[in-house]
This record gives C-alpha cells, sequence and structure tokens, in this order.
C-alpha cells in the first residue's frame, strides 16, 4: 500500500520534472530570481541575528553605568571630583573618569577614538593602535604618527603596541596614549574627564543607584548598560531603512511572481491540462502534479537561497552589506560572524516562501481543471 | 543496456546534496569553529572590560554613529536646526524606542 502510494507520487514527480525541463530556460531563470530573494531575505536575518548575539555577549563586560554632563542638552566634560563623590554613594565598586574623544586625521579623512586609560603601561610618547589604523592613517612613517594638537603644534607619536587583529569590531578605530598627550591633543583640560563609568557591585542596584545621581548631580545623564545592551540588541530591527527597503524588494519580487503564477497559465499549460483531462486524469492528479511542479521549485531555490546566505554572511564576511555598513566612513572593521541560525527563523522563512508559492501553483490549474477538456483544448 | 535514470531519482539526488550540504553547514560547522570564536569573544570581552567601551567599532562617520548609545536623543539633527540626517548609517539604524513606539491614546480634546 505504501510503495504503491508512493510509487504514485514518484511518477506524478517525474512527470512534473518533465514538464519543467521542457520549459528548462524559463523555469531555470525563476529558480535563480526565487533562490536570490530568499538569498537576500536569509542573508539579513542571519547577519543582524548574529551581530546582536555578538553585541550582546560582548558589551555583558561594558561598565555597568557612564555618566556624562549635559550643558544646554548637549554631551559636556564632567568634572573629576563628580567621580570621588559618586564613589562613594553605597552600591557602587569604583567610579572612573574615561578620558576619550574624536580626532579627524585629515590625510586620511577619517575619525578615529582616542583613549587614555588610567592604566595605561606605555610611555607618554608611545600609542597603542587598533589594526584599522595601521591600515587607514595614510601617512605612517617608521611607525610614527603625527597629531595636531588644539593649539596647533604638531605631536609626534610612535606606535608602541598593536590591537590583535581578532578584536578589530572593538577596537578598529582606536588609538590609547598617556593622559599628557590626550589632553594635548583633545583640548581637555586638567580636572576634567569626558564621562564617568561606574562599576557596581550588585546590577539590580542601578536604577536606584541611577536615580540617585539625577537627584544629586542634576546637570548630569546617567546611561544605563541595559539601555547599551538594548540599543545594540535593537539597532537592525526590520523597521530600520536599509532593511525595510531590502525586504520590500524581496517581497515585491517574490509577488510578482506569484501574481503572474496565480492570474493564469499559458495556452500551451492549458492545452496540456485539456489533453490529460481527455485521456482520463482526474482533476486531483493534475492538482497533484502541479504540486509537485510547484515544490520542486520553491524547495530548490529555498535550499539554495538559504545555502548561499549561510556562505555569504559567515564565510564570506557578508560583503555585500559592507557597502551598506560602511556608508561614507573610510574606516570599517573586518569581522568575521559567529555562525549561528535560529531555527525558528529558518521554519518561519520556509514557511513564508515555500508554501505560498506551492499552493498558488495549484490555484489557476484547479479552475482549467474542472472546465471541460473539449473547451480548454479549443481555447488553448 | 543501462536503464536511463528517472528524473525524479536525479531530482532526489541533487535535492539530497544541497540539503545535506545546508543541513552540514547549520549543524556542523558552528561546532567546528566554536573554539576560535569563544576565543575571539574572550578577547574581545577582555578589550571591552579592561578599557571600559561602551560600542563596537561599526559605524565611524560622525561621533553621533560611533558611539551609538552615547549620543544624544536627538543626536542626528544636532548640527543645526532642521538639519537632515547627513550620513547613511542613519538610514541603516532602528529609531529610538519611544519613537517608534505607538501613542497610548488620550482623550480628544474639541476645539472651541
Amino acid at each position: 500500500m505504501t510503495s504503491s502510494w508512493f510509487e504514485r507520487q514518484r511518477g506524478f514527480l517525474d512527470y512534473s520534472l518533465s514538464c519543467l525541463w521542457r520549459r528548462k530556460g524559463r523555469n531555470l531563470s525563476l529558480i535563480a530570481v526565487y533562490s536570490f530573494v530568499v538569498f537576500l531575505i536569509s542573508s539579513v536575518i542571519f547577519f543582524t541575528d548574529a551581530l546582536r548575539r555578538e553585541m550582546e555577549n560582548i558589551l555583558e563586560e561594558a561598565p555597568e553605568m557612564i555618566v556624562q554632563r549635559t550643558v544646554g542638552g548637549r554631551h559636556s566634560l564632567i568634572p573629576v571630583d563628580y567621580a570621588e563623590k559618586m564613589d562613594a554613594i553605597r552600591g557602587v565598586r569604583s567610579a572612573e573618569p574615561r578620558l576619550w574623544g574624536y580626532y579627524f586625521h585629515q590625510a586620511a579623512s577619517s575619525n578615529y577614538t582616542l583613549m587614555a586609560p588610567a592604566d595605561f603601561a606605555l610611555p607618554a610618547d608611545r600609542v597603542k593602535v587598533g589594526t584599522g589604523v595601521l591600515r587607514t592613517w595614510g601617512t605612517i612613517e617608521e611607525g610614527r604618527l603625527y597629531f595636531r594638537s588644539r593649539t596647533g603644534e604638531p605631536l609626534i607619536l610612535s606606535i608602541g603596541e598593536a590591537f590583535d587583529g581578532a578584536t578589530e569590531l572593538m577596537t578598529a578605530d582606536l588609538i590609547l596614549m598617556a593622559e599628557g598627550p590626550f589632553r594635548r591633543i583633545a583640548g581637555i583640560p586638567e580636572g576634567f574627564a569626558t564621562d564617568i563609568a561606574l562599576r557596581i557591585r550588585n546590577p539590580r542596584e542601578c536604577q536606584v543607584i541611577a536615580e540617585k545621581i539625577s537627584y544629586d548631580f542634576p546637570d548630569t545623564r546617567p546611561i544605563l548598560k541595559e539601555e547599551i545592551q538594548r540599543t545594540y540588541t535593537s539597532l537592525f530591527g526590520w523597521r530600520s531603512g536599509y532593511v525595510v527597503v531590502l525586504l520590500a524588494g524581496a517581497l515585491a519580487a517574490f509577488l510578482i511572481f506569484t501574481w503572474d503564477k496565480a492570474t493564469g497559465l499559458s495556452a500551451e499549460e492549458r492545452a496540456e491540462i485539456g489533453i490529460l483531462k481527455g485521456v482520463g486524469w482526474d482533476t486531483s492528479d493534475i492538482l497533484l502534479m502541479k504540486f509537485w511542479e510547484g515544490a520542486a521549485i520553491s524547495l530548490t531555490a529555498f535550499v539554495l537561497g538559504v545555502l548561499a546566505a549561510y556562505v555569504h554572511v559567515f564565510l564570506a564576511s557578508a560583503t555585500l552589506f559592507e557597502h551598506a555598513l560602511k556608508g561614507w566612513a573610510v574606516l570599517y572593521p573586518s569581522f568575521e560572524l559567529r555562525p549561528t541560525v535560529d531555527g525558528f527563523r529558518l521554519a518561519v522563512l520556509l514557511f513564508l516562501s515555500v508554501i505560498p508559492y506551492t499552493l498558488v501553483t495549484i490555484v489557476p490549474v484547479w479552475r482549467t481543471a474542472i472546465t471541460d477538456p473539449d473547451t480548454v483544448m479549443r481555447q488553448g | 543496456m543501462i536503464k536511463p535514470l528517472r528524473k525524479s531519482a536525479v531530482f532526489a539526488a541533487f535535492f539530497s546534496a544541497a540539503a545535506a550540504a545546508l543541513a552540514g553547514l547549520l549543524l556542523v560547522h558552528p561546532i567546528y569553529v566554536r573554539s576560535a570564536f569563544e576565543e575571539r569573544l574572550e578577547k574581545h570581552r577582555s578589550v571591552t572590560r579592561t578599557l571600559g567601551l561602551t560600542d563596537p567599532c561599526l559605524f565611524t562617520e560622525a561621533r553621533y554613529t560611533r558611539h551609538l548609545s552615547q549620543a544624544d536623543l536627538h543626536s542626528a539633527f544636532q548640527d543645526h536646526p532642521l538639519a537632515m540626517e547627513h550620513f547613511p548609517s542613519g538610514s541603516m539604524v532602528l529609531p529610538p524606542e519611544h519613537l517608534v513606539r505607538p501613542k497610548p491614546s488620550g482623550p480628544k480634546v474639541k476645539p472651541r
């Protein structure tokens, strides 16, 4: 019983594949475009999911709270003595002023992030740089970087160390230096810092401490680690501009396919159905044959599209998205994303891409198959 | 005489090969590269912890795109009033949560 059912289905599949092969030019191009649509959607899903997971894991180590001072609604320099007062708040493990800022390098037309950590281990004339800096700075001579200080004087610092290339996602544009040269370049006066990083013993107390800081220091704005993480977990939501454009394009292409299928059959296809009915095929047989035709196309396109998306995102560093992420920036980190695929999302994608197409191919066939074969053949 | 292969057999072989390659990539590849990525993640976490970093180096176009979590709430328009967004990465980023959340419908006030 089972084997006869299987053989019957196999017979239908054989026939469907023969029909598809007869119009191979049309059907192969259909599979190519369909696969491309699946590839685009899967690439976006894989890329955004992987980046979100990576950010969640990395930013676990970010400070529990950053306190910025605001003047006129804008971020402003914060007095270092605020850190001493914040350190005294119960529950705060440490409050460290952070010295960091941006440096626009004319020769490279690129923005870099300068930072002066409190425990910078190299001498004052040395810097530690990210690999992105080495790649883009442009005017490195004998391992020296030329800076223009706040007063317009040149300042030459030698590259003492470089960050591990594996950390490029976080350090590509970083230039670490001692406090002295940093203040000369950035123009931050003594007694002031960019912001204050707070480490808190019990993360559940963060909200209470943030409220206390807002009350005691009304000119400041606390940013919780939770908010930082949330920024990155919701960074590439489906409603963000580029993703919407990409998904809308893919969806439109998919609708065109299905519309083309649903609105009718070619004269040749109609005549074929008429002949099949004439030689004794049942309506259900014809529907089954067309079901296999739709399933063969959509399943092939799905597997090829997802396969290509996986290779693109996890083996080729999502090169197609690089230009979009890079925007006008000169410096873009080279990073590989950890391969993780959410089974649920894949199942949703399978359901949305394979099932509608397969079902839609059956509708016009059913309309033709229930008509008198003689009429169909005459019309065809 | 060799019997020609049925079309369903050829299709099944092709589809099985593609599906097996996909399953291999989805299930085996992540395990194969796990230790390398664990090591890389630990390096990222270590540098984030030591330097107290808050943002990845994804968009270096402008200060408010480099440190998205540290930017002002209306940072895209901060250069001058009514300034349009300058940088392409602005189109990549989701608007702040409070802007995309649907507003609660309050009582409507009729104009006098």
